[in-house]
């Protein structure tokens, strides 16, 4: 077993304060007259950062917010009305990771279709719902396929072992979206200074994949891990690097962040997705942001199959602030509907959902 | 979402493997990382070896864990 205790160490943690402390006391960053912006885009940072009050022990020179790094909270209504009308197909199991059963749309959620009688399961993985295809010839079996580029090379594994064992019953709404376009995007004209880099996503894109943060956007950047005293160590790397006045990429992650690909991993994403134009909550449409089924695979959309159910629009809400917190521009104690209309058991928008999303970490961690 | 969970590789079959996650033992499939072998510190996600860690590293985790007791 390993243990990572280590790695919430008050004495650790108290050593890395008094270090990040010292390096806002530079004059490079006094000199800001500001605090310095670090955004985070990956929602397991966000839920960490919230956990373990790292921003209430971070001195008033910094300024930790969250980007669009949580796959529910990103995945917009329209997507959403969708894969609701397909769950609804009385031939369908529709199957999902439970993150998303709660996101509202305007018809209703996942869960209460589910309590309407659709038969929506929740699963860990995408070879759950090919298992509970296999044993349901007689069913067509759906999965919801959000996520990053972590996530999408399973999917992309569960669907080739559908082709080979000839599982047809099977097929998936994908939804994966891939990191760096949106980070293209979002990043130029923002306040951002600084980039903790999503640590598992790196694990498998490799750190290189994040190189163009800092060498074409500019921005220090640093691949955090997701215990306490990582992503300390992360802030400590990039306050290192504005300090230097060369914006460097570093891997504070080495423990499973290699600087090149897992192969085999994106050799799967590779053979099964091709990019494609996508919609995020809050930023709209990122050319090549997305990844669609490549042609010989096209068998296995899910959205093809019911293409009735593809035809279902939906909007996003507009009380609700989602989008600009997914943009870093608005802190989730900041939005009105905060903990009055907009609560875990009554969410109104989708960061307030995944246990990922700023909104529902603020709720659970600081909402006093 | 893209939590994954580090744990021992203890046994492997086809294109999956058995990993302890300190006490227990889950099946997690190998098809994204095909050259797991027993004894691997591997990280999984949704089901999947995702990623080995550098020997270097899991060996001072480990002597981490035994300091503080984690650990025969």
């Amino acid at each position: 077993m390993i243990d990572l205790s280590k790695r919430r160490s008050p004495q650790l943690i108290n050593e890395l304060k008094r270090q990040i402390e010292l390096l806002c006391q530079n004059e490079v960053i006094l000199a800001y007259n500001r605090p310095l912006v670090i955004m985070e885009v990956c929602g397991t940072h966000t839920a960490s950062i919230y956990r373990y009050g790292i921003k209430s022990i971070l001195p008033k020179q910094l300024k930790l917010v969250s980007g669009p790094g949580c796959p529910v909270c990103v995945t917009t209504n329209d997507i959403l009305e969708k894969a609701l009308a397909v769950a609804c197909c009385p031939e369908v199991i529709f199957t999902s990771f439970g993150d998303m059963m709660r996101v509202p749309a305007a018809s209703g959620s996942l869960l209460q279709r589910k309590s309407e009688g659709a038969d929506i399961r929740i699963v860990y993985s995408p070879l759950d719902a090919l298992k509970i295809a296999a044993e349901n010839p007689s069913k067509q079996v759906v999965f919801f396929a959000i996520g990053f580029e972590t996530t999408a090379p399973t999917t992309a594994a569960a669907i080739e072992k559908a082709a080979e064992k000839q599982i047809k019953n099977f097929s998936v709404i994908s939804v994966h979206k891939t990191m760096p376009e949106a980070l293209k995007l979002l990043l130029p004209d923002s306040k951002v200074d600084g980039l903790l880099c999503p640590g598992h996503v790196a694990a498998v894109t490799g750190a290189a994949a994040f190189d163009f943060v800092a060498s074409e956007l500019g921005k220090a950047s640093a691949v955090a891990g997701f215990e306490p005293a990582d992503i300390m160590e992360a802030i400590i790397a990039i306050l290192q690097s504005i300090i230097s006045g060369r914006p460097v990429l570093v891997n504070s992650y080495p423990r499973f962040v290699k600087t090149e690909a897992s192969s085999y991993a994106v050799a799967a994403m590779n053979r099964v997705f091709k990019p494609c134009d996508a919609t995020w909550r809050g930023l709209g449409s990122i050319p090549a942001s997305g990844l669609a089924l490549r042609e010989e695979f096209a068998a296995f959309d899910a959205l093809k199959r019911f293409p009735e159910a593809a035809q279902v629009t939906g909007a996003d809400n507009p009380a609700c602030r989602c989008g600009s917190v997914l943009r870093g521009e608005l802190d989730p104690g900041d939005c009105p509907l905060m903990g009055k209309v907009c609560t875990p058991a009554s969410p109104a928008g989708a960061c307030m959902v995944s246990g990922e999303g700023a909104c529902a970490a603020y709720y659970k961690y600081r909402l006093k | 979402m893209c939590l994954a969970i580090p744990g021992e590789v203890v046994k492997i079959e086809d294109d999956s493997c058995f990993v302890d996650y300190g006490g227990v033992s889950r099946e997690a499939s190998t098809r994204l990382f095909p050259t797991v072998k027993v004894g691997d510190f591997v990280l999984v996600h949704a089901g999947f070896v995702i990623q080995i860690i550098d020997p270097e590293e899991a060996a001072e985790l480990v002597k981490l864990s035994q300091e503080a007791g984690f650990r025969d």
